[in-house]
């Protein structure tokens, strides 16, 4: 008898703490994403009614459809230099501004404010410098690669992706190294300095190998983010030229939504997740370990 | 001793230089937010020739920016709020009731972090769709509720956790139950990580575009960012009107930074550290 009102108790219990939460999570997310998974198996298109299963078909479409592999490479690339640019320029900036300059939390807010805007507006912001700004300049100065709009040339419209998205984060990203900056305990570099280590010496030997946290965090922001870049890529270039800037969330938006390829749209999805997912962890796991070493 | 002049001298010169860079993008919108779409056209650098408003009457009317914004506060800080209650709830749960399950509960939380929107996008709208529950703001407020929690109850878990359970035992020897002893006790000692979890799921929400596009199909029920893109989609070649709208839109954000400066760039570096 008494067990029995504890059991009602605890269940009680857990439907008033775990229960919202639990249904909105299962719901939105739980759900969705298996649903999801089980999709990619099927034929799903909502518009003609069908959902038969088709085993891998839809993969195997992905990997001969050459213009997602091209625009996946694309997405690769992107990741890659604005993650590079975008943590080179934040470590740069956390150094100097933590290095005993005047007017510190002026220039920190400023540096950080481009991050408080969403990807449609700031998209749309540098649509207009890069069309109509940078090209006046060009003619003004006579500067002939800056007198055609960035965003018309279809090898090159990628650059004005990555110059925003690096505007977008490297005052974010700088604050973190920032607060990795303020971390290193003050003995330690004194230690170091004691023992002869200076400017660059030692930033390199010290400084870096104490930051490891600092660094996993920010590649690990960077990298995801980019991926999964959607918002910025609508406003600023909305794929063109030619679809030479629609990287991988774009591609997957319109496969399903506009070219009504429902099914194969989410195999596509979930290779995403599952490169994502690889490259994340790996990126964790790889900077753990040098953190180790060091 | 001049070495160390000149270095000082570039040092201040480099970081000048690159945050007029990064701040010039926000200054030659609200220059040109003043101008007629001619004198933008041919000098976006020089000043107005006069403070002219018409730009501001012109887009706040053709974005419908007071329902945009309307519906944007309202959904953000519905959902923020419900976030807050249920995912602190939550995880003062997971953390003080050992079960099994518990553990398992938690762990496919922390793990779904990593999946991106894009992976679910479609099913849930198909999902929705098929229910007939799409264009509706309360459920666009349930599914922030949703993809909100797995992170707000990562960081809450994490500081419940290190709250020592003496101190609710007060509570619960006078006879309280759980429900009073997490409200009475935990709650307020949340305060901190509960601003840092409000500061970024504002920011996220207020800034989102791809969920509520999905979500919201008739225009009364717009945010901001979509009557943004529409108003763009729409009158795409009359720039002076949507500058002043860029400047609209930007300015609930940079007033609220300029106030709550501090709070914000420590909640979103906290947000981020663990």
């Amino acid at each position: 008898m008494k067990s029995k009102k504890k059991t009602l108790n605890n269940a009680g219990l857990f439907i008033t703490f775990m229960g919202p939460s639990l249904i909105a999570f299962t719901c939105v997310l739980l759900i969705p994403f298996l649903y999801g998974v089980f999709l990619t198996f099927t034929n799903y298109n909502p518009i003609k009614g069908t959902k038969d299963f088709v085993g891998f078909a839809n993969f195997i479409a992905i990997f001969s459809d050459k213009e997602f592999l091209t625009q996946f490479i694309k997405t690769l690339g992107y990741v890659f230099y604005s993650t590079i640019f975008c943590n080179v320029i934040a470590f740069i900036l956390a150094y100097l501004l933590t290095s005993n300059i005047k007017a510190q939390n002026f220039l920190r807010g400023g540096f950080f404010t481009p991050n408080l805007i969403g990807g449609i507006i700031l998209g749309y912001i540098w649509k207009f410098i890069f069309a109509n700004v940078v090209t006046q300049i060009g003619n003004s100065l006579d500067i002939e690669t800056l007198k055609t709009s960035l965003l018309t040339h279809p090898d090159r419209a990628i650059l004005a992706m990555i110059i925003v998205t690096v505007w977008q984060y490297a005052g974010y990203l700088m604050m973190i190294y920032i607060a990795g900056f303020v971390g290193i305990q003050k003995e330690v570099l004194e230690a170091a300095e004691i023992d002869g280590a200076k400017g660059m010496k030692k930033l390199f030997n010290i400084t870096i190998p104490s930051m490891v946290p600092s660094f996993i965090i920010c590649f690990f922001i960077t990298i995801s983010r980019g991926f999964m870049a959607y918002d910025l890529n609508l406003a600023l270039t909305n794929g063109a030229p030619y679809g030479s800037t629609r990287l991988a969330s774009m591609h997957i938006y319109q496969k399903a939504f506009q070219a009504n390829q429902y099914a194969v749209g989410q195999a596509e999805a979930i290779v995403l997740f599952i490169v994502v997912a690889i490259v994340t962890v790996s990126q964790v796991l790889l900077t753990k370990k040098y953190e180790v070493e060091a | 001793m001049i070495g160390n002049k000149i270095a000082r001298f570039f040092k201040y010169f480099f970081i000048y230089v690159l945050l007029i860079i990064f701040i010039i993008p926000f200054f030659l919108m609200i220059n040109n937010s003043f101008k007629t779409t001619q004198q933008f056209i041919e000098s976006p650098f020089s000043l107005p020739e006069k403070i002219d408003f018409s730009n501001y009457v012109n887009a706040f009317k053709k974005m419908n920016f007071l329902d945009g914004f309307v519906n944007s506060i309202t959904i953000t800080l519905i959902s923020v709020a419900l976030i807050l209650l249920t995912a602190s709830m939550a995880a003062y749960f997971l953390v003080r009731i050992k079960w099994k399950v518990n553990k398992i509960i938690f762990a496919i939380l922390v793990a779904s972090m990593i999946v991106p929107f894009q992976a679910v996008m479609i099913p849930l709208v198909s999902i929705y769709g098929n229910l007939k529950l799409l264009n509706n703001k309360w459920i666009l407020i349930f599914m922030y509720m949703g993809f909100g929690q797995a992170f707000a109850v990562f960081i809450f878990h994490g500081f419940i956790k290190n709250i020592p359970i003496e101190m609710e035992e007060a509570v619960l020897i006078d006879g309280g139950n759980k429900l009073q002893s997490f409200f009475k006790v935990v709650l307020p000692l949340l305060t901190p990580v509960m601003v840092t979890v409000l500061i970024l799921d504002i920011l996220w929400i207020w800034n989102d575009y791809l969920l509520p596009s999905l979500v919201l199909l008739s225009p009364v029920q717009k945010t901001l960012p979509l009557s943004t893109y529409s108003f763009f989609q729409t009158y795409s070649v009359d720039y002076a009107p949507l500058m002043a709208g860029i400047v609209l839109t930007i300015l609930p954000v940079l007033i609220g930074y300029i106030f709550a400066q501090k709070q914000i760039i420590k909640g979103v570096v906290q947000g981020a550290i663990k």
